[in-house]
């Protein structure tokens, strides 16, 4: 295997909560993220899915170094991002970026969009005004809009218009890798397919790594090459696409895939509810979180944490079941 | 669209058109004063005290005789001037201390806030009083009094603005590509913030000429024989039953210039936010 480009071990995030009142209570987190292991290889599309809530995003952000996790470290082609200072971060913030969800608030009101495309360029001082003001036409026409569109400002633009500035801003400085962090979650349905179609051509092109993060097992389905799923700021599955979608192992998977819609509606369907809702992240379960909900839970599932285990190459699964 | 433009779509919001206007005409009025007063605004003539509105005297005479359009005119001037500096006084500080303060929060928000609300504990006008009383009675120090008086208030506001946008995605999104805390500060909190700031600085010209006046009542602001309007109409207090012109024509000058400074502020605020404006 290449050395992977971006490579997590036992990530750890807990936001600690206000104290009870009580003594006894104080030191109570928000276990956000809790141990997560992951290697994210060159040219993939590392699809990141779960429910909302599950931590996809925080972990996310720990990734690209947004926040400092609590415990664990992140490795970019080998350098551990924590012993970064500055101005090295600011290196690595050239090599990585970020589209975000919401395509609405993720650029400023006051800038017209040719400035906000050109922010990057400037934080990083790359060309002169001239320059930069070239590349913006030509990230513009990348992302399939008109260079001349550079002189508007941003509430003139629909929903994916605006999100096709943001992966412009995203594109400027040239990155390797890019956390998409539900892209495509806040465009119409119509929308979504455009602008996924675009960042699948723009991998192509750029040779872009992604991290792709979503509750849309669809879409995870459609671009991804490796897909993990999360449960309650744990990795439980991660696999390649089409095992993956073909034979999910883990029950929480299982239970998700049997959720998501199938475009046959003669397709043979076996739903499985989940019990219960998802637990609270300030006081899991114990053992495996998913127990509560399982419906194969036995006796040491209560008593044992699963640990991540590789049962064919490349499929791993945290589940007492294999 | 260029700069131009922009000019071109202020004067376009009618409210903003109409308070330029107002603060243009009072400018050009404070900048030609001394060409404009038909009599000099502050030789007595004992022998025309207050007189009615006549065509000698258009806005009439005060208790001393003299001529009231004169000291109007001559007054506009140290209106402006008041309502301009002492507003700076206190907005470029007041903006720069609720900037650090809600940005970096922790115990520079601490610090600031609680210096804030120590000169906020105080009557407005007592702390001016108290200003100028240590300063030395004086337009200048009462100028100073004023702005720092409402050091707090924009102090507050932008806070409180800042505040809700540090947690904007597009303000973080900046931090993620790398940008520094200054870039953030300057080019994307600070220009966000601006709206509420310029309606504040309007309104608090208005308020400003007022506690310059009440400064001046109690005889530590402008000193006569000094036309400050707000100084005239305290003055022209004593007389109102039987004189009542000598307030009501600077009470109308400072309604006009408040006025002024309000339509403009709002049109400038509708202007400056794309998102706001009509299309």
């Amino acid at each position: 295997m290449t050395e992977a480009l971006l490579r997590a071990e036992d990530l750890v995030m807990h936001y600690p909560t206000k104290a009870g009142g009580r003594p006894g209570r104080r030191g109570t987190a928000v276990k956000a993220v809790d141990g997560v292991s992951l290697a994210v290889q060159p040219g993939e599309v590392f699809g990141l899915v779960g429910e909302s809530g599950c931590g996809k995003s925080t972990l996310g952000r720990l990734l690209l170094r947004i926040e400092a996790p609590t415990a664990g470290r992140v490795f970019f082609e080998g350098q551990d991002l924590g012993g970064f200072d500055r101005g090295r971060l600011k290196r690595f913030r050239r090599q990585a970026q970020i589209i975000y969800q919401d395509p609405y608030s993720a650029l400023n009101p006051r800038q017209r969009v040719g400035r906000i495309i050109a922010e990057p360029l400037e934080i990083h001082g790359i060309g002169t005004a001239t320059e930069r003001q070239q590349r913006v036409a030509e990230l513009l026409q990348v992302v399939g809009l008109r260079p001349g569109q550079a002189v508007r400002y941003p509430h003139e633009f629909s929903g994916g218009q605006r999100q096709r500035i943001v992966i412009a801003r995203a594109l400027a400085l040239n990155p390797r890798l890019i956390l998409a962090d539900e892209p495509v979650s806040a465009l119409d349905v119509s929308i979504q397919a455009q602008v996924i179609n675009l960042l699948e051509e723009l991998k192509g092109r750029f040779g872009l790594t992604y991290i792709f993060i979503s509750h849309d097992l669809s879409v995870v389905e459609h671009i991804s090459d490796r897909v993990a799923v999360m449960y309650l700021g744990r990795l439980v599955e991660l696999a390649e696409r089409e095992v993956f979608y073909q034979r999910p192992l883990h029950p929480y998977a299982q239970a998700l895939l049997s959720a998501a819609p199938v475009p046959d509606p003669d397709a043979p369907r076996q739903r499985q509810i989940l019990k219960g809702d998802v637990p609270s992240p300030i006081n899991p379960p114990s053992g495996c979180t998913f127990h509560p909900r399982c419906p194969h839970q036995m006796p040491v599932c209560v008593e044992e944490r699963p640990g991540l285990r590789e049962l064919a190459p490349g499929h791993w699964v945290a589940c007492h079941l294999y | 669209m260029s700069r131009w433009e922009g000019l071109q779509d202020l004067m376009r919001n009618w409210s903003a058109a109409a308070g330029m206007a107002i603060i243009a005409a009072i400018l050009v009025v404070a900048l030609a004063g001394p060409l404009l007063t038909p009599h000099d605004p502050l030789v007595p003539a004992p022998l025309d005290r207050l007189q009615g509105p006549s065509s000698a005297h258009p806005f009439g005479t005060d208790s001393l005789g003299r001529d009231i359009l004169s000291r109007v005119i001559g007054g506009a001037r140290i209106s402006i001037l008041i309502g301009v500096i002492s507003v700076t006084i206190s907005l470029l500080p007041g903006t720069l201390l609720g900037l650090l303060a809600g940005y970096f929060g922790r115990w520079i928000d601490s610090l600031i806030m609680r210096c804030m609300d120590m000169l906020l504990a105080f009557p407005a006008i007592l702390l001016a009083i108290f200003i100028t009383a240590v300063l030395e009675p004086n337009l200048t120090n009462t100028m100073i009094a004023v702005g720092i008086v409402y050091i707090p208030h924009y102090a507050r506001i932008v806070r409180a603005s800042v505040l809700s946008l540090k947690q904007q995605l597009f303000v973080q999104a900046v931090g993620h590509l790398g940008g520094s805390h200054t870039r953030i500060l300057w080019r994307h909190v600070l220009p966000n913030c601006i709206p509420p700031i310029i309606v504040y600085a309007t309104l608090g010209m208005g308020t400003a000429v007022l506690q310059a006046a009440a400064l001046g009542f109690l005889g530590l602001g402008a000193q006569p024989p000094s036309p400050e309007w707000g100084a005239m109409l305290s003055e022209g207090r004593q007389y109102i039953q039987i004189a009542p012109h000598v307030a009501a024509f600077p009470g109308a000058a400072i309604l006009l210039l408040v006025l002024g400074f309000n339509l403009f502020g709002d049109g400038l605020r509708d202007v400056l936010d794309p998102s706001l404006r009509s299309q």
